[in-house]
C-alpha cells in the first residue's frame, strides 16, 4: 500500500462526504426556501453571522436566501437537549441512526462526479473509485439504510415509532424491486457494463445520428425506464407522495419520535443525503452526467478546465432534478399505505417486467 | 406506582379506564390519538381498537375544551356574554354573535332594521368564508397537501384585516348587542369586502383545480368514512356534514333569518356522504357565500344600525346619554343590570358555517338568564364517529377528522 | 479511450475508508451532541415515558402484526432472486446478440415466468392491502 495513494484516497474520501453532507444540509434549507416560495411566504431571510453578513451586497443577499440559516440550524442541534429515554433498547437505539446515515455516504464511493481527461487522452473519472460493479454496489448499499429504519422502530419501545417502521421498511423494499428492474435496461443497451463511468460516456452525442433531434440520453432513449426510476426514487427516499412513514398528521413524529438532538438530525441528514443520491444516480444514469447536450463525449474539454465543467454540470442536473422533487413535495398529497403498496406491486412492477421484455425484443432488433 | 400512573388512578376516572382495559382481548389494539396530536383540530382524543390497520372500534373522548359556558351566561348579563359567544365556535366567530343576538331578541320581542340585517348577513357570510377555508385547508393538510393550507390561511389573514377593521379584534370580535351592532361599518369597508371577495374566489378555483381532479386525493377521499342519510338524521348531523350525506337542509333556505329570503343563492347537496362529497360541498358553499356578500354589499340599505326604539334593551346614543336624563338612567341600567327583557323563553337556530348552531333562552326578567342552552353542531358529528370510523384504516383518521370539520370549542363549550 | 474499471483491492480499499471516515462522523456528531447538549432531569418522569400523546401508554409496545408485512416480505425474497439472476444477463446480452446466439428467446421466457408468478399472486390476494 502507497502511503500518497492512501493519501490521495483519504483527500478524495474527505472532499466527497465534505461535499455530500454540504449538498445535503443545503438541500434542507434549499426546501425551505423552495417551499416558501410556491407557498407565497418569505421563507428563511433573517439568519445572519457577524462579518460574512456585512459584504455590502453578497452578504446581504446570501442572509435573504437564508444561506446562514444552515449554520444556525446545525449548531442548535448540536446545543439540544439529548435525551435517551429509559424505556428504549439503548444499544439499538444508538446504532439506529448510524445505520440511517452511513450507507448514503457508502454508495457515493462508486459515483462518477465528472471526468477527467488527462494529456494522454485517458478519461478517469472523478469518483472516490472506479469499480466495475458500480451499480450493484450503490443498489446494495443503499438497501442498508432500511434496517436503519427497522431499528429506530422496534428499540424505541413504543406503538408509533413501531407501526411507521414496519411500514417504511415495508415501502422501501416493494419499490427496490422497482429500481432493480427499471435500470435493467440501461445496463442491457449499454452492452453489459454496471459500471457508471461507462454508462455516462455512452450518452454524449444524439439519437440516431440526429433524426430525432434529441440529446442521445436514457431518458430519451428508454422514457419508461426514467419514469419508473423517478417514482422509485420518491418512494426511496421517503419523500412526499410517498411519506407515509414520517408524516406528521398520522403518526406525529413517525419511527423518530422519541429521538432528539443530534440523533434526530443524523436521520434528518441520511434522509436528504439518499435524495441527493438518488439525485446523482438519475442526473448520471438518465439525464447524460456531465454530458452537454448534443455535444459529443470526445468533444468535451480536457484538462483542468474539462474536469471543472463536468463536475458543474453534474451539478447543475442534480439542483434541478432537487428542486424538481421538492415542487412536488409541496404540490402533491400524500398516498395511504396500502395505496403506495398498490402502486409498487401491481402497477410499477408489471410495468417494469413488461418495459424489460420490450427492450429485450428492441435490442434484439437493432443487433440482429 | 410512576408519577404518571398516579395522576389516572383515583376515582371515576381509574374505574372506567379499567373497565375500558378489561374489554380488550384477542388482537385487537388500542392506539389512543390523542389530545396532543397534530391531526386532531384541537383537543380531542380517539381512543381506537385497531386489528391490524383495520379500526375496529372507536371512542371519542371528549371534554378537554369545557369552560362551563352555559353555566357562565347565568351570571352574565346578555350584552355582556356576547365575548363568551366568540369562544364557542372560535373559527368563525362572528357567527356565534349573531346567533345569540338574534335569540335573544326573539325573547324580547324585537327586531331590528334592515341596515342591521344586511351588515349581520355579511358578517355571518364572512364567518362562513373563514370556516370553511380552514376546513379545507386542514383537509388538504391533513392528506398531504400543506401549500393548500398556507394560501387559504392567507387569505383568511385578509378577511381577519375586514373584522379587524370593523370592530377593532381580528378574532374575538364581539361585534353584535342585543338590537343592534357595536358601531356601524366603517366608510370604505365595503370595497375592502368586495376586494377580498375577489381573492377568495380566486384561491378557492385554485385549490379546486389543484385537488378536486388530482387522482391521489381522489383515490384518498372517496369512499372513506361514508355517513348514510339515515344514520345522518338518527345522530342529529346538520350542515356540511349533512348536505353531502344528501339531507337537502339549510335553515337559511329553510327557516329564513335576517332577510336571506332577498338572496340568491344555491345550497350544494352531495349523494354518498363520503370525504369526497363533503370536500365538494364546502368548496361549492365557499362560491355561494362570495355570491351572497356581493348580492348584500350591493342592495346595503341605508338607516339606522340599530333599533331606535328598543329603548330598554339597546344603550341610547353617546350624544343624547351625556345631555339628556332619561338616555342617562337608560345607560346607567341597561350596562349596570342589564337589558330588561320579558318573562319567557325563546330557541333559535342559524346556520352556523359547521352545522346547526342553536340558543335557548329562558329568562325569568331583568338582564340576566335564568338558563342559556347553547346546541353546538359538533358535538352532533363527533357523536357520529364511533358509527363511521369502524371499517377504515388507521392513516383514514386524518382525512377523515379533516373532512369533517368540527371545532372543539362548539363541541364542549 | 476511458480507464478501465476493475474490482481489485486498490479499488476496494477507498470504499473500506469511505465507510470507516462515515461512522467517524455520525458517532463523533452524536457524541459531541452529548457532550454539548443540555442535561435531561433525571428523576422526570414525563420524558421517560413513550409518548402517546400526552396519556400514558397502555399495552404492548410490539403488538402482533399483521401477516401481509410477512408476505410481502417473502416476495420480495423471491422477486430480488430474479432480477439478481436477471443482472448477469443484462451485462452479457447484447455480446451475445452481436455473436448471433438466439438469447431473445429464453430471456422472453424467463421474463413470462416471472410475469405468470406475479400475475397469479395479484389474482390470488396474496398483495391485497386494504381490508383484513
Amino acid at each position: 500500500m502507497d502511503w500518497m495513494y492512501l493519501l490521495i484516497v483519504l483527500v478524495k474520501a474527505v472532499v466527497v462526504v465534505a461535499l455530500v453532507m454540504a449538498v445535503a444540509g443545503y438541500a434542507v434549507v434549499g426546501e425551505r426556501k423552495i417551499a416558501s416560495w410556491v407557498q407565497e411566504r418569505p421563507g428563511p431571510n433573517r439568519t445572519t453571522v457577524p462579518i460574512l453578513g456585512s459584504i455590502p451586497v453578497v452578504g446581504w443577499w446570501l442572509r435573504r436566501m437564508g444561506f446562514f440559516q444552515l449554520w444556525a440550524d446545525g449548531a442548535k442541534f448540536f446545543f439540544k437537549e439529548e435525551p435517551t429515554p429509559a424505556h428504549v433498547n439503548k444499544l439499538y437505539f444508538l446504532v439506529a441512526p448510524v445505520v440511517a446515515f452511513v450507507p448514503a455516504m457508502a454508495a457515493l464511493s462508486a459515483v462518477p462526479f465528472g471526468q477527467y481527461v488527462g494529456s494522454d487522452g485517458v478519461a478517469v473519472p472523478l469518483a472516490i473509485t472506479n469499480f466495475d460493479v458500480g451499480m450493484l454496489f450503490v443498489m446494495a448499499v443503499s438497501g442498508i439504510s432500511v434496517f436503519g429504519i427497522i431499528m429506530a422502530g422496534w428499540a424505541s419501545n413504543s406503538k408509533y415509532p413501531y407501526f411507521s417502521s414496519i411500514r417504511a421498511s415495508a415501502q422501501l423494499i416493494s419499490y427496490e424491486l422497482t429500481i432493480g428492474l427499471a435500470l435493467l435496461p440501461v445496463f442491457m443497451w449499454t452492452g453489459g457494463t454496471l459500471d457508471l463511468f461507462s454508462i455516462v460516456r455512452e450518452q454524449g452525442g444524439v439519437v440516431g445520428g440526429g433524426v430525432f433531434g434529441l440529446p442521445k440520453w436514457f431518458i430519451c432513449i428508454m422514457p419508461v425506464s426514467a419514469l419508473l426510476y423517478l417514482v422509485a426514487l420518491f418512494a426511496e427516499s421517503n419523500r412526499l407522495p410517498f411519506d407515509m412513514a414520517e408524516s406528521e398528521t398520522d403518526l406525529v413524529g413517525g419511527f423518530h419520535t422519541e429521538y432528539g438532538a443530534f440523533k434526530f438530525g443524523l436521520f434528518f441528514v441520511g434522509e436528504y443525503a439518499h435524495m441527493t443520491l438518488a439525485a446523482i444516480l438519475f442526473s448520471v444514469i438518465f439525464l447524460g452526467g456531465w454530458s452537454i447536450p448534443f455535444v459529443s463525449m470526445d468533444a468535451m474539454p480536457v484538462g483542468l478546465l474539462g474536469a471543472v465543467v463536468s463536475v458543474g454540470v453534474v451539478f447543475v442536473k442534480t439542483v434541478i432534478l432537487m428542486s424538481f422533487i421538492m415542487l412536488v413535495r409541496w404540490t402533491l398529497p400524500r398516498f395511504r399505505y396500502d395505496q403506495v403498496m398498490d402502486l409498487g406491486w401491481k402497477i410499477l412492477l408489471p410495468l417494469a417486467v413488461v418495459n424489460l421484455a420490450v427492450y429485450a425484443v428492441i435490442l434484439a432488433l437493432v443487433e440482429g | 406506582m410512576s408519577k404518571t400512573e398516579e395522576v389516572f388512578s383515583f376515582g371515576d376516572a381509574a374505574a372506567r379506564n379499567a373497565a375500558l382495559e378489561e374489554e380488550i382481548h384477542g388482537d385487537t389494539m388500542v392506539l389512543n390519538v390523542g389530545p396532543s396530536h397534530p391531526a386532531t383540530h384541537g383537543v380531542l382524543r380517539l381512543r381506537l381498537e385497531l386489528d391490524g390497520e383495520t379500526i375496529v372500534k372507536c371512542d371519542p373522548v371528549i371534554g378537554y375544551l369545557h369552560r362551563g359556558e352555559e353555566k357562565v351566561a347565568e351570571n352574565f348579563t346578555y350584552n355582556q356574554f356576547i365575548p363568551y359567544t366568540d369562544r364557542l365556535d372560535y373559527i368563525g366567530p362572528i357567527h356565534n354573535n349573531v346567533t345569540y343576538a338574534l335569540a335573544v331578541e326573539r325573547l324580547a320581542g324585537i327586531d331590528v332594521p334592515e341596515r342591521c340585517q344586511a351588515i349581520r348577513v355579511i358578517c355571518c357570510e364572512l364567518a362562513r368564508l373563514l370556516s370553511h377555508f380552514i376546513g379545507l385547508g386542514c383537509y388538504g393538510m391533513d392528506a398531504g397537501a400543506l401549500t393548500v393550507f398556507m394560501y387559504m390561511f392567507t387569505d383568511r389573514e385578509k378577511i381577519y384585516s375586514l373584522m379587524e377593521e370593523l370592530c377593532g379584534a381580528r378574532f374575538t370580535t364581539n361585534y353584535t348587542r342585543i338590537g343592534g351592532l357595536q358601531r356601524d361599518i366603517p366608510d370604505g369597508w365595503l370595497d375592502h369586502v368586495l376586494k377580498v371577495c375577489d381573492d377568495v374566489e380566486k384561491t378557492n378555483e385554485l385549490c379546486d383545480k389543484l385537488l378536486t381532479r388530482n387522482r391521489i386525493f381522489y383515490d384518498r377521499c372517496v369512499g372513506v368514512a361514508p355517513l348514510s342519510k339515515e344514520d345522518a338524521i338518527s345522530y342529529g348531523v346538520s350542515g356540511p356534514n349533512a348536505r353531502a350525506s344528501g339531507i337537502a337542509m339549510d335553515l337559511r333556505k329553510d327557516k329564513p333569518y335576517l332577510g336571506y329570503e332577498n338572496y340568491e343563492f344555491n345550497v350544494p347537496v352531495g349523494t354518498n356522504g363520503d370525504s369526497y362529497d363533503r370536500w365538494l360541498v364546502r368548496v361549492e358553499e365557499v362560491r355561494q357565500s362570495v355570491r351572497i356578500i356581493r348580492q348584500a354589499v350591493t342592495k346595503m340599505p341605508g338607516g339606522l344600525w340599530y333599533n331606535d326604539k328598543a329603548t330598554k334593551i339597546f344603550r341610547p346614543r353617546k350624544d343624547k346619554v351625556l345631555s339628556s336624563m332619561e338616555e342617562l338612567i337608560q345607560n346607567f341600567m341597561i350596562t349596570t343590570e342589564g337589558p330588561e327583557l320579558p318573562v319567557g323563553e325563546a330557541f333559535f337556530e342559524a346556520e352556523n358555517p359547521k352545522g346547526r348552531q342553536a340558543f335557548f333562552v329562558v329568562s325569568k326578567g331583568g338582564g340576566v338568564p335564568w338558563r342559556l342552552r347553547i346546541h353546538g353542531p359538533s358535538f352532533s358529528i363527533i357523536s357520529a364517529l364511533p358509527k363511521i370510523l369502524p371499517g377504515c384504516l388507521v392513516q383514514d383518521v386524518p382525512v377523515v377528522l379533516g373532512s369533517i370539520d368540527f371545532v372543539m370549542g362548539d363541541c364542549d363549550r | 479511450m476511458i480507464q478501465q474499471a476493475a474490482t481489485t483491492p486498490e479499488t476496494f480499499g477507498p470504499v473500506l475508508l469511505q465507510i470507516v471516515l462515515a461512522i467517524a462522523i455520525a458517532v463523533g456528531l452524536i457524541l459531541l451532541s452529548n457532550l454539548l447538549g443540555q442535561r435531561v432531569a433525571k428523576r422526570s418522569s414525563f420524558s421517560h415515558t413513550p409518548y402517546e400523546c400526552g396519556l400514558p401508554m397502555t399495552g404492548n409496545p410490539h403488538p402482533r402484526f399483521g401477516v401481509k408485512f410477512f408476505l410481502t416480505a417473502m416476495l420480495f425474497i423471491l422477486f430480488d432472486i430474479e432480477v439478481v439472476f436477471l443482472f448477469p444477463m443484462a451485462t452479457v446480452y447484447r455480446a451475445l446478440l452481436a455473436a448471433g446466439i438466439p438469447i431473445l428467446a429464453p430471456v422472453l421466457f424467463f421474463l413470462a415466468v416471472l410475469g405468470v408468478g406475479l400475475i397469479y399472486e395479484i389474482r390470488k390476494g396474496a398483495l391485497k392491502w386494504e381490508g383484513r
